[in-house]
């Protein structure tokens, strides 16, 4: 259907069996790709050849391919996500690359987030993380109307802001020391600036930062790399946000 | 068969209420001592995990994703139905279940609309109550936008996002209930087969999509929210891993698919530009509210610049066609419009296959700066994938499959045939008739989730003794065998061709005869080559790697091989159904391209009983009755 010329792209990618395998780079050739083709379907095409091949393809997260789900995974050239402002490798288009390129390809790569196979991580710490209070502990049922609570529209889109947070992993994988600061701050805040999220605030941020802490995540030595790395826009405001909450709950 | 759907009678505005009060209870004391497997945590599966687990059962919930949160709901962007009535433009339950009915062309069942529509604004309430970020206005109060299909402003929204944060609502509660150990949280793990012990569901078989190994799950109810089919095409606006394995192997082992051939194309999504494409992306209805669609008047003018074709010689053809609704018409209806103008040669972008969506208008009106605050995202991956400036020049957009209002038959209390099988959300047939209304799918969902499956499953478990199946009934080590054989045969094979190969050839097959238009030769042909298909890929597909193991391409064959059955199930529905409704369009049945409906001959559900392989499966009804809406033709002029 599409009558652009193609390119020929060398790929130089993490392969490991499993958690416990060393690991190693291997080369690959990419063909036939054109600018249209996203780089998921880049590596999809270098997939059907390894079949081909008698080889074992590739593993990857992905889901969604459009950029929310958070699944898709990969450091393109030591960028987390491949360094395309606010985008998902999903959502990174061949376009940005050229004929005759030559391409690493690495999983995320943090103490806790422990590799499984080639390009797949483990992240469930992210979880944990949530488990340990990001939410308001209402029940099912028994709610007031949703006009009783009032919000103000600045403070509703900077809860929005907070939570446009996909669960990626890239601002741990971006940062030096592995920390899940953008992420946990992004979480804290989303409901440090709504009155639902007010009645447990204290509480909330103490037990998101142990989490945190206990899960392996590093400590923020001010990089500012994770907000480079973030795909969703996400400002390194609630990192300083958080900090303030958390002082704020040793006096509560 | 004559299915009845056990709805209650009586007035409808007492239905549910009444129900609900006739449903028996489990003692509060007694619910620990149930297991609920709830398969997808999506909104529907995460809301009800949350919910259930909260009152006390003992929940064991499986997704096949790394994180609840990433299910298919996540990608929803347009917004959430409900009749709150908030702008005062008119809205009522009453005008939300009429709009429902209709939108659905009459092939929905009253009472669960009904059900659906009044429990619409307790979904706000919680949502809000969750800390769900909702658009506002500069006073505090909710905000709400307009949908296709009606002509009232009902539709609830979070940026472009809305389906990422009521799931993000619903797995916060699914979060906090797996912290207080009431709900099981199984990852990664993919559902390949239900158990049935007695006839009655009794718990399910899955695989470790890490390890590979299959693992066996007993409980004394399951839940099945595993999403929609639409796959079932390649090519669609749904997420690479959904499928329509899960209701496939429940269906196998008795449950009924109802209208399976009831299938949404949605209008407005990114043009395919190549074959190598592995999804579309849709672009949200709620571009409708600001885009006018149009195509030029002259085919000789398709290729020009979308700016350089005046506006004497543009065929805004929604307006033309449909005045008083234009371009909110609804999906199907937008759908057949844009293609109809594409047959005509007037179709444009690559392939002739493309209409323009055009913001200029707006932009006039409002300021680019409103248009971005209200669909900024939109844009943004608009031109990540075209690379094109939308707020320049109009976005180019053609139909993709996108949603099944079809799935596993389900009476009231939304349980299927198989006694303790319970369906909620896009997996269940239940609400959406013949084609579903913008912004009501995850209505549906977080009904299902939050509100309808918590007090019917109490209903249904207060008659079950529980605890009295466990995995060491040999029910469990049978279907065990049977998904390991089924595994390695697919191993086995090790022909020439690729797993996707086959998706493509399926989904190209469906798309072209089972698509946005059907005729009875083109169904005829698809009942052949479907199961040709299908023989070839028993005998040629090459699937790579171990069955213990990690391995992707094993995944994708069993998915594969669920839709090359499914498919043919699809094509016999559509193939059976001599009428045009809703999503389901057969050309034989048109007037000037409208559907035309046969209320005397079709006015039921239709249920498929699988009878086992090469059988032909046998197809029972569940007639519907219109005691509060007129049936009537459905009209958008
Ligand atoms: C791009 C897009 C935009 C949309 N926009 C809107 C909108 O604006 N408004 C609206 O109302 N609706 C919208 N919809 C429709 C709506 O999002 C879906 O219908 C709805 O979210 C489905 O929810 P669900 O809970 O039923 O299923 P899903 O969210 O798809 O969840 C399915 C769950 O089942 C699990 N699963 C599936 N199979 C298996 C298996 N075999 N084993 C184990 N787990 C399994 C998955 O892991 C997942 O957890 C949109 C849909 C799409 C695709
Ligand atoms: S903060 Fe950004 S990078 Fe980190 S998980 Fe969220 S979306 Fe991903
Ligand atoms: S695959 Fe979903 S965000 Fe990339």
């Amino acid at each position: 259907m599409s009558d652009h010329k193609t390119m020929t792209l060398t790929l130089i990618v993490w392969r490991q069996k499993g958690p416990k395998d060393p690991g190693k780079f291997e080369t690959y050739t990419a063909k036939g790709i054109t600018e249209h083709h996203s780089f998921l379907e880049m590596l999809d095409c270098v997939n059907e050849d390894l079949i081909y091949a008698g080889k074992e393809p590739i593993v990857f997260d992905h889901d969604c391919r459009e950029g929310i789900c958070g699944m898709c995974s990969q450091v393109i050239n030591g960028a987390a996500h491949g360094g395309q402002d606010r985008t998902t490798v999903c959502q990174l288009h061949m376009r940005k690359f050229k004929d005759g390129d030559t391409i690493y390809i690495e999983p995320w790569r943090a103490r806790a987030f422990p590799i499984i196979k080639d390009l797949i991580v483990d992240r469930s710490a992210l979880d944990t993380i949530v488990q340990a209070g990001a939410y308001v502990s209402c029940h099912t049922g028994g709610v007031p109307d949703g006009n009783a609570i009032l919000i103000p529209k600045p403070a509703a889109d900077e809860a929005m802001d907070a939570a446009e947070c996909v669960g990626c992993g890239a601002c741990v994988a971006g940062c030096p020391n592995g920390a899940a600061m953008l992420f946990t701050g992004a979480k804290v805040s989303q409901f440090a600036v709504i009155p639902q999220g007010q009645a447990e605030a204290a509480t909330r941020v103490k037990d998101l930062v142990d989490a945190m802490t206990s899960c392996g995540f590093g400590n923020c030595t001010n990089h500012y790399e994770c907000q480079v790395a973030c795909p969703k826009g996400i400002n390194v405001k609630f990192i300083a946000r958080m900090n303030r909450e958390f002082i704020k709950a040793q006096f509560a | 068969m004559i299915l009845d759907g056990k709805c209650p009678t009586g007035p409808i505005e007492q239905t549910w209420d009444k129900h609900r009060f006739d449903l028996k209870l489990v003692n509060p004391a007694n619910k620990r001592k149930y297991n609920v497997i709830v398969v997808g945590t999506g909104l529907a599966g995460g809301a009800a995990a949350a919910s259930l687990g909260e009152l006390g059962y003992n929940v064991q919930a499986f997704c096949y994703q790394d994180s609840p949160r990433r299910a298919h709901s996540i990608a929803a962007q347009g917004g959430i139905n409900a009749a709150k009535n908030y702008p005062n433009d008119g809205d009522s339950i009453y005008r939300l279940f009429y709009d429902t009915i209709k939108g659905g062309d009459f092939r929905a069942r009253e009472a669960d609309v009904w059900r659906l529509s009044q429990v619409s604004n307790n979904i706000i309430d919680q949502c809000v109550a969750q800390g769900v970020p909702f658009a506002r206005d500069y006073a505090g109060y909710l905000d709400n936008r307009s949908f296709g299909g009606a002509q009232v402003s009902r539709t609830f929204y979070a940026r472009g996002q809305t389906g990422q944060q009521l799931l993000l609502g619903a797995y916060s509660a699914l979060s906090r209930q797996i912290k207080l150990g009431t709900v099981k949280m199984y990852n990664r793990r993919e559902m390949l087969d239900l158990v049935v012990v007695d006839g009655v569901a009794k718990g399910i078989t899955v695989r470790n999509l890490l390890t590979g190994e299959l693992e066996s799950y007993a409980a004394d109810a399951v839940c099945l929210a595993t999403g929609g089919y639409v796959n079932v095409f390649y090519l669609s606006t749904n997420a690479m891993g959904c499928s329509v394995t899960a209701n496939w192997k429940a269906h196998k082992k008795g449950a009924f698919f109802a209208n399976p051939c009831y299938t949404q194309i949605h209008p407005t999504c990114i043009p395919q530009a190549g074959d190598y494409q592995s999804k579309l992306t849709l672009m949200s209805e709620s571009l409708r509210n600001d885009g006018r669609c149009w195509v030029p008047k002259r085919k000789e003018d398709c290729g020009k610049h979308p700016n350089e074709v005046p506006e004497e010689d543009r065929d805004y053809y929604l307006e033309r066609k449909y005045p008083s609704f234009g371009n909110l018409a609804p999906r199907d209806i937008a759908s057949r419009a844009a293609k109809e103008q594409c047959d005509d040669g007037r179709g444009v972008g690559p392939g002739g296959r493309g209409v323009y969506l055009d913001f200029a208008t707006s932009i006039k009106r409002v300021g680019a700066d409103t248009i971005k605050e209200r669909y900024g995202n939109l844009f943004e991956m608009y031109e990540k994938i075209t690379d094109e400036d939308g707020y320049k020049r109009p976005m180019r957009m053609y139909p993709a499959p996108h949603y099944s209002m079809g799935g596993l038959w389900v009476d009231y209390n939304l349980m299927s045939n198989i006694p303790g099988l319970f369906v909620l959300g896009e997996a269940n047939f239940s609400v959406h008739g013949a084609n579903r209304l913008g912004a009501s799918a995850l209505m549906q969902g977080l009904a299902d989730g939050y509100f309808v499956i918590p007090y019917t499953i109490g209903g249904y478990l207060a008659g079950v003794k529980p605890g009295v199946v466990k995995t060491d009934n040999p029910e469990f080590k049978k279907s065990a065998d049977e998904v390991d054989a089924y595994n390695n045969k697919l191993l086995d094979i090790n022909g020439n061709k690729t797993v996707f190969e086959f998706m493509r050839e399926l989904g190209g097959l469906m798309w072209e005869n089972c698509g946005m238009a059907r005729t009875k030769e083109s169904l005829e042909l698809n009942l052949k080559k479907i199961p040709a298909l299908r023989e070839e890929f028993w005998k040629n597909v090459k699937v790579s790697g171990k069955g213990a193991d990690l391995n992707q391409q094993l995944e994708n064959a069993g998915r594969t091989a669920d839709f090359l059955e499914f498919a043919e199930l699809m094509c016999r529905d559509a193939y059976h159904r001599n009428e045009s409704c809703g999503g389901h369009f057969r050309s034989e049945y048109q007037d000037e391209g409208e559907a035309q409906r046969d209320d005397v001959n079709y006015c039921y559900v239709g249920a498929w009983e699988y009878k086992g392989d090469k059988k032909e499966p046998e197809l029972h009804k569940e007639p519907l009755k219109f005691d509060n809406v007129h049936l009537a033709v459905r009209s958008y002029k």
